[in-house]
């Protein structure tokens, strides 16, 4: 597609940056090379810790010094050594020659200044624009980014507009003076994926127009298939491969980027309904719960926020739910609902014909082994103060299973989902991330449940390790014979797990039905827009359909 | 990494402080072995100075400095760390009901909690003990009451924090009863904040204790560093270290537990220390 | 600003309470154990208050009469205990504006320093001075103030409020209170400079690492305006809410500065009340100074609305 420009926007050259003396790496980038043509998206992909990051903001000088700090190489930038400017040269070159888009734009953001002003800004620094004229360049740049009403959003701070609208907002400022190369670091990564895909769309549609280099850091392969025009994959710190999008995504070099690649889950649904519907282990029926607008004690007054209304859904036996939204579509609240940690307003909620809801803690207390939970944070999941063995025995525990007894099943569940069973007398701080969800796992296990709740159980994790959690998780559920309750945001993961799916905006169901149903032929607008919106869906659905090793079903082969 | 004994005790306010505190805690100790007698009994002649006689001379009274501070450790730090642990006892339960039970409940305990910090607190203790009528329990009490405060907030905004993770929904769902759950996952885990929270109220005790002592509300009977001031400020002309000998006392004393207190923050949160 | 009305309320509740608390007959405390009222108004003062009903009524009684202003007479200044806060309110008054004044815009700009010249010599020169200043007993301080500027170099008076025997009018009497006024006020003023100075440095060195000032320095904003534009306005925020906490602590701390200083204000009206054993005076003077933490609070919130667009009007 496009061959690399032959002058460069930008060259490093054996950039290391070294870290402090007490981490466990000596070097957040090691003896990296990269080159950024004019005109072209060159994305650097890699998992956390990979240094991709780091390497970003060491262009811009902007590492948190002065522990991390550039010890070798050059960045060569219109034939200038960025990293041997002094302080004044470096500040004329930010925000006009190089600028920069960050992942979180709330926090990037300053809380206390219009989002005019902080635009305003870029020109109130390096231009001798007067007042009017700087205004009307920032009413431009609004247009640009297509923001809603740029007279009144001039005006408004940044926790009055949407996330889109501060990432929008990001990308004008970094616009504002044509500069020959843009940063972008993991820009969507805390948006929505509808809002992802626009503002995608937007930089792509930016960076056309105005012939701007990007250097877009991110850790989705799907977002880099919509995106780059160049690849470039990190690891620890080194350059693992780098080349154009289509050559790293069809046929990649290294085995690392190969592995990276095949870990991304398929939009191509996994597994395929049986024809007969099983008998249903779980019924909810009208289920709604609303936050606020009670008038409390002291005259507390806040706004009613219906998070799920009037929800029914069934989880057939053996079979697995995907409940799929954005967020604040209330499809945590409808797990946490099912589960007992909140209590729903009305409604009902049958677990094997069983009413669970409305159930005081002592009545519920024996029904607690037929309903688990894997939740989403490894970090949080597992108290730091107690032992492996003592977390994982707690339900049985309580379920009146002799302590002994509950260890040695702790250490077999621990063989099970793959640890060593000498785990048991370990703290979970000596675990990794994807190690501690598989210990969240064996829990939820322990008590030998009917129905696992699994709320977003991936999403924090690395893709590489998300995958085997998501395959140790659809192994379990076939070999025990689980139902499974799956609450996901990726529409990539529900299709590796589930044969069944609920789309859930704004707290109601719009859509349900088999996931290759709906894949295949979504009926609710907002279900095709969410489709629509998964990044790298053509390379998902189609180009990558040669690579992937799933059973393809019969019905979304087109 | 280096671990939290070596952040903690290879920190030169640790090393600084915990000698001075230890210094003082040997006195308040063994005050009686050390400064035999009562330090009340008039030994010689008033106004002695300092390196004259009997160590730190006398005071107006012809009372024994150096026995006066020596017994004075003893009563300030009996009770200023007394009143901290009734604080932090009455704190801690009411930080942790509000916050784990939230609601109603958190609302009136935090409205509650709210208002004993925003009316004046040292006038308020002033009022108790005043009518309490100035003893030492009263000198606890009227500490405690004004300590308590900042205990509950600190434990509840733990206690609210925790209780959102993950682990302890973990707890709920295992079927572990609220008790358990309080005393076993989430109090413990909400322990370093307390223990930074105590240690530097102490050092605010001390200062109240003093502060009441010399407004003459101290316990009568019981020797005080603030008591000592009080009584010396009438011959600030004539005889300053009454007053400056006992001030220095105190403001080491509390300088350190307050150096140790912040140290041993930093040594529990180490990526804020490394800003 | 709501929640003033439930404040002052528990004040009158507390109030009662603590009178319920003294020893003694409640008409006796509420005539001053020492003030010698007649028997004939002990006996008023048992049907005013209701002191033959149930508790619930009497705390009726009493809270009806605070808040019509009649806070009790007290016999030992034969004169009714309103009148006396009024008289007293001015010293106290300009005493805590003063402190408030100069601890804030000393301990702000104390703090900013600090933390622009964080780890070098200057820092620790502040950090260390205000670590001291936080650990010192305020009445000792005004002592040695004394001692230091009074008594060896005879630079300020050592005690009230004005040089009464010198008849001084318009700006020399302006001139004679403010010499009377600045040990006073840098004695009060010395512990919250430095609480004020300590969290000023924090804040600021917090903000330092925020995602928004790596934004404004990606934009080519010199350090200089990083600091005045965007992060000093930020930093104030946390220092204003511990300015409206610590008001309550300065009229306490206000009771041993005026009795050092004998400065004539509540504080050193609530010294002498303690050793006549006046606790209605002393229950006035207690009320009077939360409802002055009560306004001073309301104005702090109007502050933070004006300062924080994130805050709306309640």
């Amino acid at each position: 597609m496009t061959t690399p420009a032959p002058v460069p926007a930008l060259v490093i050259e054996g950039l290391t940056v070294a870290l402090p003396s007490w981490s466990d790496r000596r070097h957040a980038v090691e003896d990296l090379t990269l080159e950024i043509a004019r005109n072209e998206i060159l994305c650097v992909v890699g998992e956390s810790g990979s240094g991709k990051s780091v390497m970003a903001k060491s262009i811009l000088r902007l590492l948190p010094g002065p522990h991390v700090r550039v010890t070798g190489g050059r960045i060569l930038f219109q034939g200038n050594d960025i990293l041997a400017l002094n302080d004044s040269a470096m500040r004329a070159l930010r925000g006009s020659a190089i600028s920069m888009i960050f992942q979180e734009p709330m926090t990037a953001l300053n809380p206390l200044m219009t989002v005019g002003r902080q635009t305003d800004e870029v020109f109130d620094v390096h231009t001798e624009l007067d007042a009017t004229a700087r205004r009307q360049r920032v009413m431009a740049l609004f247009e640009d980014v297509q923001l809603p009403e740029p007279e009144r959003l001039y005006n408004s701070y940044p926790h009055e507009l949407s996330g889109g609208q501060r990432q929008r907002v990001m990308i004008a400022m970094a616009l504002a003076l044509e500069p020959a190369l843009i940063i972008a670091d993991e820009p969507t990564t805390a948006l929505d994926v509808t809002t992802q895909a626009q503002i995608l769309r937007l930089l792509k549609d930016l960076q056309r127009r105005h012939g701007t280099a990007v250097l877009f850091i991110t850790h989705d392969f799907g977002v880099v298939s919509e995106i780059a025009d160049r690849v470039a994959v990190m690891r620890q710190g080194k350059l693992v491969e780098v080349g154009t999008v289509e050559g790293v995504l069809k046929s990649p070099q290294a085995d690392y980027t190969r592995a990276l690649v095949d870990a991304v889950p398929s939009l191509i649904p996994r597994h395929v309904a049986t024809a007969a519907a099983p008998d249903p282990i779980l019924q909810v029926d009208g289920l709604s719960k609303t936050y606020g607008g009670r008038s409390g004690l002291f005259g507390m007054r806040g706004r009613a926020v219906r998070a799920v209304d009037q929800i029914t859904l069934e989880v057939g036996r053996g079979r697995s739910l995907a409940v799929v939204g954005e967020s604040g579509s209330g499809k945590s609240t409808l797990a946490r609902c099912i589960i007992g940690l909140e209590t729903a307003d009305v409604g009902s909620v049958r677990l094997d014909g069983q009413t669970i809801s409305g159930l005081s803690r002592a009545e519920m207390r024996p029904l607690r082994q037929h309903i688990q939970m894997v939740f989403q944070d490894p970090f949080a999941s597992l108290n730091p103060r107690h032992k492996v063995g003592d977390i994982i025995a707690l339900g049985p525990v309580i379920q009146g299973v002799a302590k002994s007894a509950a260890w040695e099943e702790a250490r077999n569940l621990l063989r099970l989902v793959g640890l060593q069973p000498e785990a048991v007398d370990r703290y979970p701080h000596e675990f990794s991330g994807g190690q501690r969800q598989r210990i969240g796992i064996a829990r939820a296990l322990a008590v030998k449940p009917k129905l696992i709740i699994a709320d977003e159980p991936v999403s924090a994790l690395d893709v590489s390790v998300q995958k085997q959690v998501l395959e140790l998780l659809d192994d379990l559920r076939l070999k025990l014979g689980l139902s499974m309750l799956f609450i996901t945001h990726d529409l990539r993961v529900a299709a590796h797990v589930c044969e069944d799916v609920v789309v859930m905006s704004n707290g109601v169901i719009v859509e349900r039905g088999p996931t290759a149903e709906i894949f295949a032929s979504p009926k609710h607008q907002y279900t095709k827009a969410l489709l629509d919106a998964v990044p790298g869906k053509s390379w998902l659905g189609g180009a990558r359909g040669a690579t992937a090793d799933f059973s393809i079903s019969p019905a979304v082969a087109n | 990494m280096k671990s939290f004994q070596q952040r903690f005790f290879g920190d030169i306010r640790v090393i600084a402080g915990l000698s001075w505190l230890l210094f003082v805690l040997v006195f308040a100790v063994f005050a009686p072995f050390l400064a035999p007698g009562d330090p009340f009994a008039i030994v010689d002649k008033p106004f002695i100075k300092p390196f004259e006689g009997y160590g730190l001379g006398t005071d107006s009274l012809g009372r024994n400095l150096y026995g006066g501070l020596a017994h004075g450790a003893r009563a300030t730090l009996f009770i200023a760390v007394l009143g901290t642990v009734a604080a932090a006892a009455f704190g801690t339960l009411v930080g942790a009901v509000a916050g784990f039970y939230g609601g109603v409940i958190d609302a009136c305990l935090m409205r509650i909690t709210e208002f004993f910090q925003t009316i004046p607190s040292f006038l308020f203790a002033i009022v108790l003990v005043a009518i309490l009528s100035p003893s030492v329990p009263s000198v606890v009490i009227a500490i405690a009451t004004v300590s308590w405060p900042p205990i509950a907030r600190v434990v509840r905004g733990e206690v609210l924090s925790v209780k959102q993770r993950e682990y302890v929904l973990a707890a709920v769902i295992a079927g572990q009863k609220d008790l358990s759950i309080l005393v076993q996952q989430v109090l413990p885990n909400t322990l370093s904040p307390l223990i930074v929270t105590s240690s530097l109220l102490v050092a605010t005790a001390i200062l109240v204790e003093s502060a009441l002592s010399f407004l003459g509300l101290g316990a009568p009977n019981v020797m005080s560093w603030g008591f000592m001031i009080g009584s010396g400020r009438q011959f600030l002309r004539d005889a300053w270290w009454l007053v400056t000998i006992p001030g220095v006392v105190i403001l080491v004393t509390v300088m350190s537990i307050n150096l140790v207190g912040e140290a041993l923050n930093d040594a529990l949160n180490p990526r804020l220390a490394a800003l | 600003m709501l929640q003033a009305v439930p404040v002052i309320i528990g004040v009158m509740v507390l109030c009662f309470l603590l009178l319920q608390l003294a020893p003694g007959d409640l008409a006796m405390v509420l005539a001053g154990e020492a003030g010698g009222a007649p028997p004939g108004f002990i006996e008023a003062l048992r049907t005013r208050y209701g002191l033959d009903q149930p508790v619930y009524v009497q705390l009726f009684y009493y809270m009806k009469n605070v808040l019509m202003l009649d806070l009790g007479f007290s016999f030992r200044h034969n004169q009714s205990v309103l009148s006396l806060l009024l008289g007293r309110l001015g010293p106290t008054l300009l005493l805590m504006g003063s402190t408030l004044f100069l601890s804030l815009a000393l301990g702000i700009i104390a703090g900013l320093l600090a933390s622009l010249w964080v780890g070098t010599w200057k820092d620790y020169v502040i950090s260390l001075t205000a670590i001291i200043a936080y650990a010192t007993p305020l009445f000792w301080v005004g002592l040695m103030l004394i001692l230091a500027f009074s008594i060896k170099l005879d630079l300020f008076p050592t005690s009230g409020m004005e040089d009464v025997v010198a008849f001084n009018e318009g700006f020399a009497r302006v001139a004679d209170i403010a010499h009377h006024l600045v040990l006073p006020s840098i004695t009060l003023s010395l512990f919250y400079l430095a609480l004020y100075a300590r969290l000023m440095r924090a804040t600021m060195l917090e903000q330092r690492g925020l995602d928004y000032v790596t934004t404004a320095r990606a934009k080519g904003v010199a350090e200089r305006q990083i600091t005045t534009r965007h992060m000093l306005r930020n930093a104030l925020l946390p220092v204003l809410t511990m300015a409206g906490v610590q008001v309550g602590g300065l009229l306490g701390g206000s009771v041993v500065v005026e009795s050092v200083f004998a400065w004539p204000g509540l504080g050193q009206l609530a010294f002498e009340a303690l050793f006549s054993r006046d606790f209605n005076l002393l229950l006035g003077i207690f009320f009077m100074s939360a409802c002055l933490v009560v306004v001073v609070n309301i104005v702090v919130d109007i502050l933070y609305v004006l300062l924080d667009p994130r805050i709306k009007v309640a």
